[in-house]
């Protein structure tokens, strides 16, 4: 599984909840994160690989991503034309994040129809959301990743129980203030609604 | 998380955790660092644990003054950890060079990061070349259980052979998540060390031999380190050597191509010295040797040097000499991964290319054009933006094509669109201000455009003070611009002398930079960067003089600001007046944050999502259309990045 996004979207925390709810459900796992631009606004990317024997690398090689799990459309795109294959699943939040190219009128941002329909095109299944709308309801649009995480530990074809990633986030939130636990907690329960594209 | 005393647990780490708790199963006493990514974690995770007479660990003002701390911790008898990362070694040199004569006593293990791909580095790095340059034990693990193993064996070998050792992690370590179970932490005793009065730490040029012998004592105990192991059939006529993430790589390649039956594949965890024998038992036999490691050719050169000598024979060699291993961009360029694995061992075998990406051409059509890039941008609310918009307005009102040298720091970035391109230099650590003595000497060879560098706080203790007295003793004619934040923002919020916290948390007296300045007699003035209308004039007035004058830019960084209280922006649509009102969409397009966007109809938004709240295009703004929001949000959170 590859989770994708911006710096400062959360992408790194999400994973590693990720990694900790599937090591709790006894996998043995493999965590590759690329942050050098995090919080800087560049692309960042997880590779989480799963096995119950193997020892794997910590990048999952190209064209062989099961599951995209992607925090802005454009980066589901640029991590789908790289790692994607015809069995691949995307679920992604469709509230872009633009690029400072395009902030400064250099570049344009592509439809987001335009982008899913692109996505669409390399993958075998793509679901949506507006997991940032989703967030907003629940305290602070800057949760979208736990909005995310919600969604994931929902989709029935991926292999860790949601109860492991319900312990994963107490876990996480065992050092947070009270205001940011309720906040995070209500975006992992919030109804999801994953709509197949 | 690493302090757990749970043996026998299985957890998952980062590859830095995993290194803290090895280096804390060994008994660390003693830690200190100067933060660097991919390793900043380590030492980080370690300070948190630290207590009277159990681990000191402090963040020093910068690597030479940390391995220095640690090696005087290594000479009273303690176990030591020192970690940088791989630019921080290089600034370590000479230290490493002249520690290996008198050698240590107390376990003394560098942990070194080195960025192959340079995620968050300036440039790719080898820093094996200094194991072997100063002749000291070089470790390399493959996976984040084994850094945290090789971490706590460190210590021993160290105190074994009498001198330092280097385990050299890549980012792939450092920044990846892997299970592992813990082991046993050490219950310490109360200690009283002492300095006897025979005790003397020289580095004198006989001890040269010292060396020599320290190295084959680390390498007869590498020939019998697990560290180091084969796996394959017995005599195989191909032999895969490889160290650190490569070894899975290769590992996984072999499988994809079915080669793994036939191949051999000998794993070297300890890299300098080689464990000759060993490596000589493995190859001897075989006729096609293939090597894989990041970044340099370091495994390969050894080995190839070591068969042409011992091997008795003729081997066929494939690595990055032959073009055969190769990064993306070519052979010792950048990261490997199982894909460029299996090309290359493909392209040994003569094999049909394996790669294989998705089918992408048709993507353009859909999108109507290419994918935007996502070029590094400074944060919304981001000082620094503030102070190079300021730099930059100043220049233009000067009129003398003034221009400005950088550093390194988040405001590196000034050298991309976000810092309006102002930084004409950028290389290591207090280049800007060291250049700077240059440039402002050559006014006497006709010279006559001002000079500027900018520096950040960390980085003007790290490395610029003594350029700075150069300046000041030679007169050299140049503005220093101290872009103060006051903290280590680009690794994560470390903090330093001017800070007011230690690397425990706990709060000492900040020093000021311009105490240090003023107490030079430098003249010194000092500006609130978002406050344009001050900061600009300052500026200007300091071009029209002469010799070394100082700039302090100071403004806390918006992200450790906005944590502790969120204040937020909007647009009144009413009063943006977008495409008529001639300001070019001033704040998001030319000022250039990022959480400011526009609307159809071409006037400002602001991202609730994005904006931290400093408030600098509410000033900006011609027509004061951008108002503050009456909302604070509560935080007060330790974990970062929560939501």
């Amino acid at each position: 599984m590859i989770i994708a996004g911006v710096g400062g979207q959360g992408n790194i925390l999400a994973s590693g909840l990720a990694a900790l709810a599937a090591t709790a459900a006894g996998y043995r796992v493999v965590v590759g994160e690329t942050y050098g631009a995090s919080q800087r606004g560049g692309s960042v990317m997880s590779h989480l690989r799963l096995s119950l024997h193997k020892e794997y690398g910590p990048l999952v090689p190209y064209g062989q991503a099961g599951l995209i799990l992607a925090f802005e459309p454009l980066e589901a795109l640029r991590v789908a034309s790289k790692y994607a294959c015809a069995e691949t699943v995307v679920i992604v939040n469709t509230v872009p994040v633009y690029p400072v190219s395009v902030t400064l009128k250099e570049a344009d941002y592509p439809e987001t129809a335009d982008i899913l329909k692109a996505i669409k095109s390399l993958v075998k299944e793509l679901y949506i959301l507006d997991a940032t709308s989703l967030a907003r309801s629940a305290g602070d649009p800057r949760a979208q990743n736990i909005v995310m995480i919600n969604a994931l530990a929902g989709y029935p074809h991926q292999p860790v129980d949601r109860l492991y990633f319900e312990e994963a986030l107490e876990d996480f939130l065992a050092g947070a203030g009270s205001g940011q636990r309720e906040i995070n907690r209500r975006a992992f329960e919030c109804e999801v609604e994953l709509k197949k594209y | 998380m690493i302090a757990l005393n749970r043996p026998g647990h299985r957890v998952i780490m980062t590859g830095n955790e995993a290194l803290a708790r090895g280096a804390l199963e060994a008994g660390v006493d003693f830690c200190s660092s100067y933060p660097g990514s991919p390793c900043v974690e380590v030492a980080e995770s370690l300070f948190k644990l630290a207590g009277e007479n159990q681990l000191y660990g402090e963040w020093s003002t910068n690597e030479m003054v940390a391995l220095e701390a640690a090696a005087a911790a290594s000479f009273a008898g303690l176990r030591a950890l020192c970690v940088m990362k791989q630019n921080g070694l290089a600034v370590t040199a000479d230290l490493l060079l002249s520690l290996n004569h008198p050698g240590t006593r107390g376990g003394l293990v560098i942990v070194v990061g080195d960025d192959p791909g340079a995620h968050s580095s300036i440039n790719e790095v080898d820093s094996r070349h200094f194991a072997r340059h100063a002749e000291v034990p070089l470790l390399e693990p493959s996976t984040v259980e084994e850094a945290r193993a090789m971490c706590c064996w460190a210590f021993e070998l160290s105190e074994q052979i009498e001198t330092y050792v280097i385990l050299r992690v890549v980012t792939r370590i450092c920044h990846a998540r892997g299970n592992f179970t813990l082991g046993e932490l050490p219950l310490k005793e109360e200690r009283k060390v002492k300095i006897e009065p025979w005790d003397r730490f020289f580095c004198f040029a006989p001890m040269h031999g010292m060396i020599h012998g320290r190295q084959e004592q680390a390498r007869l105990i590498f020939e019998e380190s697990l560290f180091n192991c084969y796996s394959g059939p017995e005599k195989a006529e191909t032999v895969v050597v490889a160290s650190g993430p490569a070894l899975l790589y290769a590992r996984e390649a072999l499988e994809l191509l079915a080669l793994d039956q036939k191949t051999g594949l000998l794993k070297v965890g300890t890299t300098w010295p080689l464990p000759r024998e060993k490596v000589l038992t493995h190859l001897r036999e075989a006729e096609n040797i293939i090597f894989f490691e990041e970044t340099d050719p370091f495994l390969e050169q050894n080995v190839t040097s070591l068969m042409a000598q011992y091997g008795g024979k003729a081997y066929r060699f494939f690595g990055q000499a032959s073009g055969h291993i190769s990064g993306e961009a070519g052979p010792g360029l950048g990261e490997l991964n199982t894909g460029l694995a299996a090309r290359g061992l493909a392209k040994v075998f003569n094999l049909p290319d394996p790669l294989k990406l998705p089918e992408t051409d048709h993507l353009q059509g859909i999108l109507k054009m290419e994918m935007p890039e996502r070029e590094m941008t400074l944060c919304p609310g981001c000082p620094h933006r503030s102070s190079f918009w300021a730099i930059k307005c100043a220049l233009e009102l000067d009129g003398r094509q003034a221009f400005v040298l950088g550093d390194i720091g988040c405001y590196t970035l000034g050298i991309f669109k976000t810092g309006f391109m102002l930084l004409r230099s950028v290389m290591c650590m207090g280049s800007g201000i060291g250049l700077a003595n240059g440039f402002g000497q050559l006014h006497r060879f006709g010279m006559n455009q001002p000079v500027l560098a900018v520096m950040g706080d960390s980085t003007f203790f790290h490395a610029c003070l003594p350029a700075l007295l150069n300046g000041l003793y030679n007169e050299a004619d140049f503005i220093a611009v101290v872009l103060d934040n006051s903290i280590t923002a680009m690794t994560g919020f470390q903090p330093h002398p001017g800070a007011g916290l230690n690397a425990a948390g706990v709060a000492v007296e900040p020093l000021k930079i311009e105490n240090i300045t003023t107490g030079m007699g430098l003249k010194t003035l000092i500006a609130d960067p978002h406050d344009l209308d001050e900061t600009i004039p300052a500026l200007y007035g300091l071009l029209r003089e002469k010799g070394l004058r100082v700039l302090i830019l100071r403004r806390e960084c918006a992200l450790q600001a906005a944590r502790k209280e969120r204040k937020l922006y909007r647009v009144i649509a009413e009063k943006c007046a977008g495409e008529a009102c001639g300001c070019n969409n001033f704040c998001g397009r030319v000022f250039g944050c990022p959480a400011i966007t526009m609307t159809e109809d071409s006037k400002a938004l602001i991202s609730d999502a994005l904006c931290t709240g400093c408030g600098a295009c509410a000033v900006l703004c011609p027509r004061g259309a951008i108002l503050a929001v009456d909302e604070t949000f509560e935080q007060g959170s330790e974990k970062e990045g929560l939501s």
